[in-house]
């Protein structure tokens, strides 16, 4: 794997991949897209962390431990963005992100 | 070998590329949460590639797992009615297409290529290359990382006792979900409307917003 595929190229991969998140998050209008465009972002994130863990420091388990904390985190934020989402839900009778504009000046 | 490695990667990386751009761009909500599944089951891939054996078995548990569930569950109690057919993208996104597209092209992409990354070179082939497994991650979860884990299970707890409580509504106030049936009766009876062309729209509000009888709670 070292010595087949550069660190580029995986980087390169990720950062294609957080670009489609970044898209994805920013012009879905149904906030379940929304979500899942994050989602995608911090998948881009994860392959980071992991790359650069098998390239450089592969005896320690610090870059593991990282991508796995990252991951608890973006389960904890899964379930209340869609918590959010359905509380939203009930109260607009809608998922679209700009039809919940109360706040709007 | 390397030829092989190489064809892999290529594979795995058109496909979790292919499946995020499936993601963010096909109209209905649920196909784009199957394709975020499959998304997900290439990056476990790619862990599998990188030698991170224990952290693609969490990537399929948590994400394939317990996060698509959640996803389409969410999509399921949030459908609207006439979800179908809408547009799935504000009228921006020709705008969010460039600025992403440009970000990529003129700003990650050059300097991912262009940095100078000083990797340390790779022992030859066919010796053993130390590397960190599930046994050292277990050890230093109770060792060095000892305070963190106890903090990311506390954020769980709390991550998840926030979720119902956001989510959760007084039984009097609740509202009744549509059936899949109901559904498509209110669908079909919308469409007879518009071939009839009668003026007022058939009323469907009362279907949606019928509050439970009392004696239920």
């Amino acid at each position: 794997m070292l010595n087949a595929v550069p660190l580029p190229a995986v980087l390169t991969l990720a950062a294609a991949l957080f670009c489609i998140g970044l898209f994805g998050a920013l012009s879905r209008r149904n906030l379940i897209g929304v979500l899942m465009g994050v989602e995608l972002m911090l998948n881009a994130v994860n392959i980071n962390l992991v790359a650069f863990w098998r390239y450089f420091e592969p005896r320690y388990i610090t870059g593991q431990t990282f991508a796995i904390f990252i991951i608890a985190v973006a389960a904890a934020e899964a379930a209340v963005g869609l918590a959010m989402v359905i509380a939203v839900y009930r109260h607009y009778v809608t998922v679209n992100a700009d039809e919940v504009d109360q706040l709007r000046g | 070998m390397e030829v092989v490695v190489q064809v892999v990667f290529g594979l795995i990386a058109l496909f979790i590329l292919v499946a995020a751009a499936m993601v963010v761009s096909v109209r209905n909500v649920i196909h784009s949460a199957l394709w975020l599944i499959a998304c997900f089951f290439g990056v476990g891939a790619l862990y599998l590639l990188l030698q991170a054996e224990f952290l693609a078995v969490v990537q399929v548990l948590v994400y394939v797992g317990a996060v698509s569930v959640l996803i389409l569950f969410a999509i399921m109690l949030t459908r609207q009615i006439s979800g179908e057919g809408v547009r799935q993208l504000t009228s921006r996104w020709p705008v969010v297409l460039v600025v992403t597209v440009l970000l990529f092209a003129t700003v990650m992409a050059p300097t991912l290529i262009n940095q100078q990354w000083n990797v340390p070179p790779a022992p030859p082939l066919g010796t053993p290359e130390p590397i960190a497994g599930p046994a050292e991650l277990g050890r230093g979860f109770v060792n060095e990382f000892l305070i963190q884990f106890q903090v990311v299970g506390v954020l769980l707890t709390v991550a998840l006792i926030g979720a119902i409580v956001i989510a959760f509504e007084e039984r009097a106030r609740r509202r009744r979900v549509l059936t899949l049936a109901e559904e498509l009766e209110l669908k079909r009876l919308r469409e007879r409307a518009t071939q009839t062309e009668t003026p007022e729209p058939v009323e469907a509000e009362p279907v949606a917003r019928e509050t439970r009888p009392a004696s239920e709670g």
